[in-house]
Order: structure tokens, then sequence, then C-alpha cells
């Protein structure tokens, strides 16, 4: 049996801005993980990634990130993509402020 | 201090505008990231975790307070009103955005502070003993020869696409302030038969494979420096390897070829570059040691010390931890903390640089100094002005009385913000200092270096920490491993890994474990930690780490 996918999201640079954005399933982008697209299908996340990088100029360095499904929508599974979907724990900077 | 020419000020402006257009490509499409990548580093800005970094060089950590309070004005108007100083004597902003960085780099233009050759593989800033030029234990100030390098290595044609990044550190004194064997050139001011020179380490460095630098050169003439350091360069250049990056610093290249190989042909193409140095490096580094005058230093007793020293014991124990000998008896060298217990290692608001330029100014012959531990240095002050001062720093938050204490903590950005990290640092820094202040055990334990680094290329120093801790990413969860009995200083050692790491909640227990067993093992209060680690071995400190009963589990 084929192993199941694991869920991702596509995710980048802001270019102006540099930081943590996430493509969503109507092709604008978010600086919210909960709002991403959750991509299960593994050739739809390709055909996404690639949406992504056909914009260099609104983003940079775009990748997938593996996330689970969540009551409120994709929720990181790494330690990694928990602070870019937050920020720094030493201050309330980053996505902690605003939100 | 060095004052910029109109030459140093044009090429600055041009540089910039250089940069501003690139930015400008870049933003309308005309430059992809591939393109604009190495253009940007080589102007000091990365892209992090959760934004753009600019790195800002802060040349031989020296700086007056026009320049600090240029740096307040940045982090005010572009950043999040604060700073982060580095091990690398150079400051980062971790929230500009790239629109206004070509502003940025003007502002501090103006006063001749810059980004260049702050990444990529160039030479990077020559770092220097934070004490220069004050220290009590000084042969000759290293000052002069890291800006006689910094003209010499800017712009330099041949060395702007190097195998690896090439990072320089020289010390005036024996006691090696600036970590001299952990750099590609490590160059320490001798002194022989009267007469002034340098010995020269080459191939030392931290990262992936740690190696402490070997000698190249026992006593090389002042006056050869920079033939000797083009030789060295050009001798790298053509022979270390550019096929992987992770065996392309000079350590590498010192270690397969072999020092004697390396040192036959650096004094074989030394032979050439010297004939090739006319004699105008001698006559600016003439022109370079006038800026380099020590400021005219006032007289005056030191009653009002004397009278604060014996009256107040918070002032007592601040003057204790914080100041160390000036090469005048009437003066002293102050060490302005930046890692309050709980605070960020490194980290200065835009307030707090203000008041240290005005205290600078004030009672400092508007000088300053970054350390590569990270704290803030005011290099010459007279003993009388001291309680004054002390008054102001406890104002501004400054006054933490804890200098080469267990609190004292280097850490890189880890995790936090670096996107190379494999775990966080600052947050264990954090929590080891809080803890140890919360025991008020800091000042019975002694003299205690630990140094955190989020990942493997070791920006903070952890091989020579006396406690070494390393972040890794242990199947998805932060993991802490332990390196004990690192040195920093003159005799510098890497410290060897004690053994399996540590989940994140469960570093700063194993820290404390650690500590109380030296406290017990010690012969007496006088036997600093590194001591007793030495005369003992690693063995008891491990059983510590690894046999407690109250401890869980480690991975
Ligand atoms: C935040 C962005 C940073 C990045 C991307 C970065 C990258 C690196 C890399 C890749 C290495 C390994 C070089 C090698 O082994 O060849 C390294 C080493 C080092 N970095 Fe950083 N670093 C960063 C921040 C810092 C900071 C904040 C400091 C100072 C606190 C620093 C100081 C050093 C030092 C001292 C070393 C080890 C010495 C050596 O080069 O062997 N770096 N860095
Ligand atoms: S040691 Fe690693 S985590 Fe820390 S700043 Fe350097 S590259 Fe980043």
């Amino acid at each position: 049996m084929p192993r199941p996918y694991t869920p991702k999201v596509v995710t980048a640079s802001d270019l102006l801005e540099g930081d943590v954005i996430y493509l969503t399933a109507t092709d604008n982008w978010t600086r919210h993980l909960a709002e991403a697209e959750l991509i299960e299908d593994e050739a739809h996340a390709q055909l996404r990634l690639l949406l992504a990088e056909s914009q260099p100029n609104r983003v940079v360095g775009a990748y997938l990130a593996e996330v689970k499904p969540g009551p409120h929508g994709p929720e990181p599974t790494h330690f990694r993509e928990a602070f870019r979907a937050t920020g720094p724990s030493n201050y309330a900077h980053g996505k902690q402020t605003g939100l | 201090m060095y004052s910029y020419s109109d030459f140093d000020r044009a090429f600055l402006a041009e540089r910039n505008a250089q940069f501003r257009a690139q930015v400008d490509r870049r933003l309308k499409g005309h430059l992809t990231e591939d393109e604009f990548k190495p253009l940007r580093l080589m102007n000091g800005v990365y892209l992090q975790l959760h934004a753009y970094m600019l790195r800002v060089a802060i040349p031989y950590g020296t700086l007056n307070a026009a320049q600090m309070r240029q740096l307040a004005l940045l982090a005010e108007k572009w950043d999040k009103g604060y700073g982060h100083f580095t091990t690398r004597q150079n400051i980062q902003y971790n929230w500009p955005k790239l629109p206004d960085i070509p502003d940025m780099l003007d502002a501090l233009g103006e006063v001749g502070l810059h980004a260049i050759q702050t990444s990529g593989n160039t030479i990077r800033n020559t770092t220097a003993d934070h004490f220069a030029g004050a220290a009590a234990d000084e042969i000759a100030d290293p000052r002069p020869l890291a800006e006689l390098i910094r003209q010499w290595s800017t712009d330099h044609p041949e060395f702007q696409f190097l195998g690896r990044k090439f990072k320089i550190a020289i010390t005036g004194s024996p006691a090696d302030r600036a970590v001299t064997a952990a750099h590609d050139i490590g160059l320490r001011i001798v002194e022989k038969d009267g007469e002034l020179g340098l010995k020269v380490l080459v191939g030392g460095g931290l990262g992936r494979t740690p190696m402490i630098g070997q000698v190249l050169r026992d006593f090389l003439p002042r006056a050869d420096l920079l033939p000797y350091l083009e030789a060295a360069l050009s001798t790298y250049n053509l022979l270390g390897r550019r096929d992987n990056k992770y065996k392309a610093r000079i350590k590498i290249t010192v270690h397969e070829n072999g020092i004697e190989e390396i040192r036959r042909l650096v004094e074989a193409r030394f032979l050439e570059t010297r004939a090739e140095f006319s004699g105008e490096d001698q006559r600016l580094l003439g022109q370079i040691e006038t800026h380099f005058a020590p400021p005219a230093f006032r007289g005056g007793n030191t009653e009002a010390y004397d009278t604060a020293y014996a009256a107040d014991p918070v002032f007592r124990a601040w003057a204790d931890t914080n100041l160390a000998a000036h090469r005048r008896a009437d003066h002293t060298i102050v060490s302005i903390s930046l890692k309050t217990p709980g605070q960020t290692p490194g980290d200065a608001t835009a307030e707090q640089m203000r008041a240290m330029a005005e205290l600078a100014e004030r009672y400092g012959y508007d000088e300053l100094r970054i350390s590569h531990e990270q704290n803030v240095i005011l290099p010459h002050v007279h003993k009388s002005d001291l309680p004054q001062l002390h008054a102001t720093l406890k104002q501004h938050g400054l006054a933490t009385a804890n200098i080469g204490l267990i609190s004292d903590i280097i850490a890189c950005p880890g995790m936090d913000y670096c996107a190379l990290a494999t775990a966080r640092s600052i947050p264990i820094a954090q929590e080891i200092a809080t803890r140890f202040e919360e025991l008020k055990l800091e000042h019975d334990i002694g003299p205690m270096k630990i140094k955190i680094s989020g990942c493997i290329n070791a920006c903070g120093h952890h091989h020579v920490g006396h406690i070494g801790i390393l972040g890794l990413d242990r199947a998805g969860v932060e993991n802490y491993q332990i390196t004990l009995g690192g040195d920093a200083g003159p005799d510098a050692v890497i410290g060897s890994r004690a053994g399996p790491g540590f989940p994140a909640e469960e570093i700063v227990p194993a820290i404390e474990r650690l500590v109380r067993a030296y406290l017990d093992l010690r012969e007496d209060p006088g036997e600093s930690f590194l001591s007793t680690y030495r005369r003992l071995g690693d063995t008891p400190f491990k059983s510590a780490l690894y046999d407690a009963a109250d401890r869980t589990k480690a991975a």
C-alpha cells in the first residue's frame, strides 16, 4: 500500500518585508497559517508550488512545509514551522503582535 | 579613533547608491532572487526566519558616541527599537524591510559605518581585543593594524571570491581577549629584543570541524604584516578546496596539507609579495596611528570612588565584577553588561544605546567598544566618575554586575531568528541566567563561561565555553548537547562532548547539577570551574550529568 501523503502548505517569505506567508486555496497569500490551503495530494502540491515559484516578485524561497489538519486550519508539525507561524520566543514580535 | 577621509566617504556613498539601484531593480522584478541574493549578501542583508536581517560591521569593535546614537536611530526608525550585538563585533537588526535598507545604509554612511563584507566569501570584519588601547596588560594597541587590514581588505580585488569566508582577529595583549586561536588567521602582538612584531596563527575556526589555530610564524616584523597576509591569503585562494563548502575553510587546507607545507608555500609567496609592497602601506599605517593616539587623560584624585566603594554594597559588587585594570592607575575599564538575567544576551534598546553614548561623551573620552562577549565597554573612565556613571547605568537597566560570571552568557540568535538553526539558544540563556539569579549562587561560583549555539555552525562559540551548549534537532524535538572544558583564552582548548543531549526542559537542571558538582568538588572557593575540571577530568562531571537520581531521561 502506498504511504499516505503527509499534508503540506506552500509557504515562503514576502519579498518586501521578509516575513512568513502562506498560499491560500484562492491563490492569494496570507500571513496566517490557519488560512493556508491544506494540500493532501502530492501532484496538487507540486502544481501549487509551481504557482508560488512563478511569482518571484512577490515571494522568496517558496517550499512545501509539513502540517496537520486542525480544527481551525492547518497546524505545524515541526517546531521550526511553529516558530515561523508565530514569531520569536524572546519578544512578542512577528505574528504574535496584532493577532 | 579613525575618521573617514573624503575617499572613504565617496567610496561608501557610491557603494550605497549601487545597492539602492539593485534593490530597486529587485523590487521592480528586473532581478531574480538568484541574481539579487549575492548582491544583498555583499551588503550585509540576509533573509532570516521572520524577516530580513541587516548586519553592520563595527570595525575592531570601536565606536564613538555619534556612531552609537546612529545605531540607536536605525533601531528606532527602521527596526523594532533594539539591536543585537554579536560575537563578531557586529550589530544585527532583525526586522528591516527591504525597501528601507538603502536608507539605513545611507544613515550608517553618515557616521562612517557600513555593512560591506559582513557576509560572503570575503575577508570579514577584523575583530580585536575589546580592551584595546586601554588594558594594563597590553603590549601595544592592535587597532591601527586592524584598521590597516580593513583598508587593505575592503574591496581587495583578489579576495572578493575566496573559497569561503575569512576571519582575522588581533590582540595586543598576552591575555588574548579576542579568541585569536579560533580564527582563520589570529594575530598576537609580541615583543622581541625591543622590537614589536606579530605571532601569526593560522587555521583556527569553530563550526562543524572546530580547530585551534597553529603557529605559522613566531615573529613577523610589524612592517611585513600586509605582504605576509597577502601571501597567506593568496596561498589559501589557490590551494583551498572549492569542491565542498564544508572543506573550504583554511583550517581544512592547513589540516590536509600540514602546517609545514603551508608555511613553505606562504613564505615562498611572501618573498614575492614583499617585493611588491613599496612602503606605501607603512606611510598609511603611520597616518592611521595618529588617529589612535590615546585621549588626553585627566588627572585628579579617586576619593569619590573609594568613598562609594566603602559605603555602597551594590556599587562595590558592580565594581568588583565589571571593572578591569587600565594602564593608568587613576582610570579603569568599564564593562556594561547586556546580560541582565532574563534578557536576550547582546540586545540593547535604542534608549540604552543613547544612554551609553551619553556616558561615553560625559565620562569616557567619546569611546565605546563592543566585546565579542556581547557587552559594551567604556575603555577609559576616571575612577572618580564611577559613582555617577553607575547611578546612570542603573536608571537604564545597564548596571548588572555579572561580567565573567555564569549569567554572562554568549548566545547566538538560534531558531528565534536564524534560518540555519536547528534549535533555539536565546531562551536557554535566559532560563540559565534566571535560575542562577534565583539561587543567588553566581558570585560563589566565580569565573564561568557558558556559550550557546543554535546549530553546528557554532556562532555562539560553544566549543570554547567552559560549558558549551549546542542546540540540535533530534527527531523533531529541540535537544541540547553539552561540551565541557573549552577555553577561549591564550591557550585555547576545544571542549569535549559530555555525552547524549538533553531535551529543552532538562537542560537547565542538567547545568545546575554540573555546577553543584563543581561546588562540591573544588578545593577551595579560589579554584574555578575550569581548573577543577582540568584537575579531575570529566568523570565526576559526567556522573553529575547522567547518574543523578533526580533526572528522568536523556535523548
Ligand atoms: C543569523 C545569521 C547567521 C548566519 C546565517 C550565520 C552563518 C554561519 C555559518 C554558515 C557558519 C559556519 C562557517 C563554517 O564553518 O565555514 C558560521 C560560523 C560563525 N558565525 Fe555565524 N551566522 C549567523 C549569525 C552569527 C552571529 C549572530 C554571530 C555572532 C554572535 C556569528 C558568528 C559566527 C562565528 C563566531 C562563527 C564560528 C567561527 C568560524 O567562522 O569558524 N554568526 N556562521
Ligand atoms: S550557530 Fe547556527 S543557529 Fe546560531 S546563528 Fe549561527 S548559524 Fe544560526
